[in-house]
């Protein structure tokens, strides 16, 4: 009769495999003898069998198909078998697999076995891996274990208990009475265990927390009595009484204590008591002492001891060791919203970490020192922040950014400073700024208007060298674009003006539309700049003209369709260029998104576009999410520009043809975010050069857009007449529109074309 | 909570993997892999900490590991658990491993998993620790050796056999018997080991 092997005969075949293939290969033909061994209902091997089985499972292989022999192992009266089931339950059944209900049964007999081993085991599966349907039918075992006077089952049942509230949260009051003598124990082991149920209780309903409210007395002496014993072998750990069972009670110290007075004021004494007794030599004592100041910072400590706690995470943040340094820039990050000057204090070790080599705690260093960031310091911390940002990992330098671009916007000294950093990060960090960065930066420029000149001279220097760094190299030709005048009229008040010529110009700017590194966007900055140049340039137009041209039949979609619009421009409507290719004006940030040269939407809309769950009707727009969508809205903007001059060339294309034609073909202006615009054009009957625009908006989200209003602005030589809309809230999911009529007069008569 | 417990050796051979949180197998050997990828880049002088992998829950949880000689302890575990008292659990949990198995190397890891589940059941149940008396703990999992080997039976008496010759201490055996007039000379034997 085939006798199957040994698991340590197993472990050791598969150890002598030179390959994967041939540790492959032995686990199949095993796996074939096992399944073979399990048909013929073996008995007495079966636990070796699927003690083989777990260890194949360890190592990455299949090992479903002895599901149910765990369940007949369960069942047996073996202690052997039993273990081996259940460690098999634990680690290949779970809620999934429907079989695991067949173990309920089982569990069930097990829980009242005479055998105290046996029923440890059940509890232990139970607690691990029972799903809600097994815990609900043995939650009254669970329970009735749970006031057992033998210790070893007690505390399996208390964790057994936790997982059963986890799981059916309903289940909690059951519980209750039991928890009445839980404190009184005097086993440790229990003692641990029952902390860790009552913690549970008290997070997951707050009616538990204000009942047990009342042990806070109790959970003192106890504490007390663990610091005062002295030298007790059996808890002993590097010399502290049971550091667990400390740290657990403090934690549920915390929780109970948490914005109660009385509670907070019981505890205070023993608190402190802590903080000044343990012995921080080990990491046991440092575990607990964090433990501690974390409790006191959450409670309602008087001001003495919050003190006490946060000189002891400036005490860990000079320890040697790593991990305590770690764990005190944590906390203190936790810490740092309510004592924010207490933190402060410490600021300068906090920088100091920032030159560590450990990763984890160059990461906590950083976000803590952008938290310490006001408006006293902020010189200096930016210095040691872009310092940081010179030297550090690349996965920081995004996060760093973005950072320092959110804290020198709060707390910039002036704009000079503001620009001056800026600039510094886009030059040492530039290819990781985030994509929303650059029409932050671009609306800053535009909006500090005496900084003009200053701006275009130091960016024009810092391509000159390097243009390979995109957010940078789309910044710089936005400004050379407009501001190109300023730079060569080499009039700059802040700093020594450098001569620079029209073609020096046109030089750094056809280079990056030619350059290998740019991205098409890129390209599509810098050729839009070259065009603005036209305008404010006076004896390179010809050049210009010669290069917008020659993009005329670039490969690359985007750029050829630009350029060829402003060739357009150059040819038929040479008039309209300087209207066209005027300054852009400055920028309001809060309610409106754009230019008023071009289309503003006002749109209020509700939060819902964007977040995965509509919020109820009436819900305030969060601050988050709107500028979410003025920030998309603002990218949009910067799209439309160019959008916009390439929708008044293609009017401006053929307009005989159109002029006596059925008429201009409707056209969509806008469709993003649900919101969607739709232009359609007639001839006003009772004059020829009067065009009537109507308009009409629809929105497909789920909620209505309430507020909205259509603005819009015309060249000079046009006028323009908005009519009143039909309302001002858009109905959701396209259920209706607002129209409304606009009339455009061109008193020249020679094109119907439209800025709008 | 604790999610996993894992121990793995310097080239990424996972020697235990118990999950507290349900996984499918794939995952699991992913999660594995993905852990020690983590943690053997880190260096030799450099905290004990790391946030977890992405398909462990990202920074919510964390990695806190120990390296012993050839093995890495790794307890991946979310915010609610004390990071410095995890550190604390690791050492306590070799020291046990240590005393039940007499100087424990990787081999004894190796060779009874199974025994090494049993030790961690009595440690840490459901993802939350359980006991942290090592005394305590070894008294428990004596006793329930006990009972397995009592059930062996017959099977067992081979082994039983072997095991006690090997605790019995042939130097203490007299070297001569006197009875009376007879004297026996007991012959050196060599030791059993």
């Amino acid at each position: 009769m085939y006798v199957p092997g040994r698991l340590r005969e197993l472990i050791r075949t598969i150890r002598t495999a030179r390959t994967q293939a041939e540790e492959r290969e032995m686990i199949q033909k095993e796996c074939a003898a096992i399944r073979s061994s399990f048909r013929e209902e073996d008995n007495t091997y079966r636990c070796r069998n699927v003690a083989k089985l777990l260890y194949m499972h360890m190592l990455g292989y299949p090992a479903h198909f002895g599901q149910l022999e765990c369940l007949k192992l369960i069942a047996s009266q073996k202690f052997t078998d039993k273990r081996i089931g259940y460690l098999g339950a634990m680690l290949l059944l779970d809620e999934r697999q429907d079989v695991h209900l067949l173990m309920t049964n089982c569990i069930k007999n097990d829980l009242n076995h005479s055998t105290q081993y046996v029923q440890g085991l059940a509890l232990c599966t139970l607690g691990c891996m029972g799903s809600s349907e097994m815990c609900r039918d043995l939650a009254g075992e669970v329970e009735k274990l749970l006031k057992t006077s033998n210790s070893y089952l007690r505390k399996k049942a208390a964790l057994c208990a936790v997982h059963v509230i986890r799981k059916v949260p309903e289940l909690m009051e059951m519980f209750l009475p039991a928890t009445k003598n839980l404190l009184n124990e005097k086993n440790h082991g229990v003692l641990h265990t029952s902390v860790v149920l009552l913690t549970e209780m008290c997070e997951r309903s707050p009616d538990m927390l204000a009942h047990f409210r009342k042990l806070v007395p109790q959970l003192v002496r106890i504490l007390k009595n663990l610091i005062m014993s002295g030298y007790s072998p059996e808890h002993d750990v590097s010399g502290i009484s049971d550091p667990f069972l400390q740290v657990r009670i403090l934690r549920l110290l915390r929780i109970l204590g948490r914005n109660d007075d009385d509670s907070s004021e019981a505890m205070n004494d023993i608190l402190a008591q802590v903080a000044t007794n343990t012995e921080t030599s080990k990491n046991v004592g440092n575990a607990i002492l964090y433990e501690t100041v974390l409790t006191i910072m959450d409670i309602k400590s008087e001001s003495g001891l919050r003190v006490l706690a946060i000189n002891i995470l400036g005490r860990f943040l000079l320890n040697n060791d790593k991990n305590i340094r770690y764990v005190a820039l944590t906390s203190l990050l936790k810490t740092v919203q309510t004592d924010h000057n207490a933190v402060q204090r410490h600021r300068s070790t906090i920088v100091d970490c920032l030159k560590d080599l450990d990763v984890s705690i160059k990461r906590r260093a950083m976000e803590l020192s952008f938290a310490l960031v006001n408006g006293n310091n902020v010189r200096g911390m930016m210095k040691e922040l872009l310092y940081f940002l010179d030297s550090c990992e690349p996965e920081f330098k995004a996060d760093c950014a973005s950072g320092i671009f959110l804290a020198a916007e709060k707390y910039a000294p002036s704009k000079r400073w503001h620009i001056d950093t800026i600039m510094r990060v886009l030059t040492t960090a530039g290819s990781y700024v985030r994509d929303d960065a650059v029409p932050n930066l671009i609306q800053l420029i535009t909006n500090s208007v005496e900084m003009h000149a200053y701006t275009v001279q130091r960016l024009y220097k810092a391509i000159l060298g390097d243009y390979s760094q995109q957010p940078l190299v789309q910044v710089a030709s936005w400004c050379i674009g407009e501001y190109g005048d300023l730079l060569v009229s080499g009039q700059c008040e802040e700093e020594e003006p450098i001569q620079v010529t029209e073609d020096e110009v046109l030089d750094i700017l056809e280079s990056i539309l030619i350059s290998n590194m740019s991205a098409s966007v890129t390209r599509g900055y810098a050729l839009t700049a070259i065009m603005k140049l036209s305008t404010r340039f006076t004896c390179t137009v010809n050049r210009i003209k010669k290069v917008v041209s020659i993009y005329g039949s670039s490969i690359d979609v985007e750029l050829q369709q630009r350029a060829v619009e402003y060739n357009a421009l150059f040819k038929k409507y040479d008039h309209m260029r300087p209207a066209l290719l005027e300054r852009m004006p400055v920028m309001e940030k809060v309610t409106t998104n754009g230019p008023t040269e071009i289309v503003q939407t006002n749109g209020e809309t509700e939060p819902a576009v964007l977040e995965t769950k509509p919020p109820p009707s009436g819900l305030q727009p969060a601050g988050g999410s709107m500028l979410n969508l003025q920030k998309s809205l603002c990218l949009d903007v910067m799209e439309m520009t160019s959008v916009m001059l390439r929708m008044v060339s293609r009017f401006c294309k053929s307009p005989d043809h159109y002029f006596f034609s059925a008429g201009i073909p409707s056209i969509t202006a806008y469709n993003k975010n649900g919101l969607k615009i739709d232009f359609t054009f007639e001839r006003s009957n009772t004059n020829p050069s009067v065009t009537v625009i109507t308009i009409q908006a629809s929105n497909s989200t789920e909620l209505d857009m309430t507020d909205f209003v259509f603005q819009a602005a015309v060249p000079k030589t046009f006028q323009l007449q908005l009519l009143s809309p039909s309302s001002s809230v858009i109905p959701a999911f396209n259920s209706g529109t607002i129209t409304q009529v606009i009339k455009v007069l061109n008193p020249q008569k020679v094109s119907d074309s439209e800025n709008s | 909570m604790i999610k996993a417990i894992l121990i793995f050796n310097n080239h990424g051979k996972p020697r235990l993997s118990k999950f507290y949180q349900r996984y499918s197998e794939d995952t699991q050997q992913q999660i594995i892999r993905e852990t020690f990828h983590l943690v053997s880049k880190r260096d030799e002088n450099v905290c004990n900490f790391l946030e977890g992998g992405l398909l462990i829950g990202g920074s919510d949880n964390k990695l806190i590991y120990r390296h012993y000689a050839t093995l890495y302890f790794v307890f991946c575990v979310d915010s609610s658990e004390s990071e410095l008292g995890i550190l604390d659990l690791i050492q306590v949990f070799v020291e046990t491993l240590d005393k039940c198995f007499e100087n424990v190397c990787e081999l004894d890891l190796i060779f009874h998993v199974d025994k090494v589940h049993n030790i961690l059941a009595e440690m840490v149940m459901g993802g939350m620790v359980l006991e942290t008396n090592m005394n305590e703990i070894v008294t428990q999992i004596d006793a329930q050796n006990k009972l397995e080997k009592s059930e062996a039976g017959l099977a067992g008496a081979p082994a039983r056999a072997v095991s006690a010759v090997k605790n019995m201490n042939l130097p203490e055996i007299p070297r001569n018997i006197n009875i009376g007039d007879i004297s026996i000379k007991v012959p050196n034997l060599p030791t059993f080991k």
